[in-house]
């Protein structure tokens, strides 16, 4: 048996994962926008936008999802700052919940900034102020607002699995994959938020197309990563052997890697490979959370 | 700065009266659970079952029965290990944790905004949330008596001197009389915790058992949370960087495309 399995479960259910789903789409998304920004078209410049959008308003819900979490939401400060020793900052590099907490701050700020020069290049702020910033960031410093706000989206979409594994409970801890695997989820659902978002947003077919064949790449590697993860839990594989295996396998692999892999094969539309892409996203975090979480602090039996 | 100070349980002579568990709840004025309501395990006559933020000691009933006739029980009051490396303090991100003088690992709960990353950090399943204060809570080792002189609640409320509490060099010289003594009587007796060597630099409360480490609930070869930080931050750098390049080689290869059509703008 792992030593895992005498640690407590912390209690991170349906907030933390609606938080994982959340901050991996836009963390994705906001990945996605600056790699366009930087080597895409001026046709791709909508769905950039796009992407800089879903990112800010991602970081915003993932503030906040995080801050009701707590047990004490108006603490959440303390996370950022000494609260006894101010204005002394809280910071430590090797805890991913500590250098997490200044990475959402930093990462919200940037792809707000982002969004801002977005939708001031597309005359739809009217507040002066708001506008007057959004302004500000056009041109080369818009660029590389992008690009701090896409390599602070890659890390938030994956230091949530390793948050995961720097732990000492099962499953999570048991295997070094789980940054990786939700890296790569992040990354593929915020191409399918794009891919859905880039449909309203007036992006050219060709440039629906180009997302959703990098879709494909990024399913194929988080296929990858998702056996590697599995195959690294050994014999600690039976605990899926419960419902929560059974949404990994169907849910997961089958609806949410497979039937858009396939659906893209075909050519079909795009937008319900993209559809499928995020239900596997959001089921992958529900099955690696709740089959840990589901695991009781170990019972001493009779007769051992 | 006192010397390390801990406690030494020596599980053969605990009786099971749950003394030190009403000895803690007591000083510490730690709620009843389910509003004063027990609820029966069902299993065994052992009734807290676990550790957490309302019990800071918990006494486990091993109950190792074959038959009516043919059993044994082994008793053990568990406790925070008060780890010299200690995976809660380590991950801990509003510094609510601390070392104190006496050596021993105490979370404030004013400064505590109840994330919850120690309870899945600690290998022992030590910490858990306190609903009444709505932060994660545990065994002090009585900071507030040490800092007068007294010593603990629980070692003090204890009959049989099961639970004994010291100064750490102190303790495991007497740990390693007894572990002889024990032994000369045939019984297989070995120490959990007791080794500065040993997992997480040692325990400052260790334990005496009598059968494997597993049985009584405790993990063989506890870790630190971060030893899985540099494989797994590792990993997730390098599924970037593939993600990335594919990206990347993607957007490149497209504008060469279209170069070859006519230019873009053509599409
Ligand atoms: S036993 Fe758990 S709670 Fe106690 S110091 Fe060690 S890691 Fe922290
Ligand atoms: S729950 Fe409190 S003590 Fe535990 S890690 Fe979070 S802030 Fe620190």
């Amino acid at each position: 048996m792992s030593d895992t399995f005498f640690s407590g479960a912390p209690h991170w259910t349906w907030l933390i994962i609606l938080y994982f789903f959340v901050g991996g789409i836009a963390g994705g998304a906001s990945f996605l926008a600056a790699v366009l920004d930087w080597f895409g078209g001026p046709e791709d410049r909508p769905v950039a936008r796009s992407g800089y959008n879903v990112a800010a308003v991602g970081a915003i819900v993932s503030g906040a999802l995080l801050t009701i979490d707590l047990g004490r939401p108006l603490r959440f400060w303390h996370m950022l700052f000494q609260s006894a020793n101010l204005p002394a900052v809280m910071f430590k590099g090797w805890s991913p919940i500590s250098f997490g907490a200044w990475a959402i701050l930093a990462f919200g700020l940037f792809s707000v900034l982002a969004a801002l020069g977005g939708m001031a290049e597309e005359g739809r702020l009217h507040n002066p102020t708001l506008r007057a910033v959004g302004g500000a960031v056009h041109g080369g410093l818009a660029k590389l607002v992008g690009a701090v706000a896409g390599l602070l989206g890659i890390f938030i979409a994956g230091y949530t699995g390793v948050l995961l594994s720097v732990t000492n409970r099962p499953i999570w801890a048991d295997g070094p994959w789980l940054g990786a695997l939700f890296l790569a989820s992040g990354v593929s659902t915020g191409t399918a938020a794009l891919i859905l978002l880039g449909r309203r947003r007036g992006a050219t077919e060709q440039a629906l197309a180009r997302l959703s064949a990098f879709d494909t790449k990024a399913l194929v590697v988080e296929l990858l990563v998702l056996v590697l993860f599995v195959a690294s839990l050994g014999s600690l594989n039976k605990v899926w052997v419960s419902f929560w295996g059974l949404i990994l396998l169907v849910g997961v692999v089958a609806f949410g890697i497979l039937a858009p892999l396939w659906l893209h094969l075909q050519r079909r539309p795009v937008a319900s490979a993209a559809r499928l892409v995020l239900l596997g996203g959001f089921l992958l975090r529900l099955a690696t959370i709740f089959a840990s979480e589901g695991i009781e602090r170990y019972r001493v039996t009779a007769g051992m | 700065m006192s010397e390390p100070m801990g406690f030494f349980t020596d599980t053969t002579v605990c009786i099971g009266c749950k003394a030190c568990e009403v000895a803690c709840k007591e000083w510490n004025q730690l709620p009843a659970e389910n509003g004063g309501v027990r609820e029966l395990s069902g299993d065994s006559y052992d009734n807290t079952r676990k550790l957490d933020g309302i019990h800071w000691r918990h006494v486990r009933f091993i109950e190792q029965f074959k038959g009516p006739y043919d059993g044994r029980w082994l008793m053990m009051s568990d406790v925070c290990k008060h780890c010299v490396q200690a995976g809660c303090l380590e991950v801990c991100p509003t510094g609510a944790i601390i070392r104190t003088q006496f050596d021993t690992v105490v979370i404030q709960s004013d400064v505590c905004n109840g994330c919850r990353a120690c309870i899945a950090a600690c290998p022992f399943g030590v910490i858990d949330i306190n609903p009444v204060s709505g932060t994660a809570q545990k065994c002090t080792l009585c900071y507030d008596r040490l800092q007068v002189g007294l010593e603990p609640a629980c070692s003090k409320a204890c009959p049989t001197d099961s639970i004994q509490f010291g100064a750490i060099a102190e303790l495991r010289t007497r740990a390693e009389k007894r572990v002889a003594q024990l032994k000369s009587q045939g019984v297989a007796a070995e120490l959990y915790g007791a080794s500065p060597t040993g997992p997480l630099g040692g325990l400052n409360s260790f334990y005496l058992l009598v059968d494997k480490p597993e049985v009584y609930g405790l993990p063989r070869h506890p870790e630190l949370p971060t030893a899985n930080l540099a494989k797994s931050g590792g990993l997730s750098m390098a599924s970037a960087a593939v993600l990335g390049l594919l990206a990347i080689v993607g957007l490149r290869k497209r504008r060469m495309d279209e170069q070859g059509r006519g230019g873009p703008g053509n599409v």
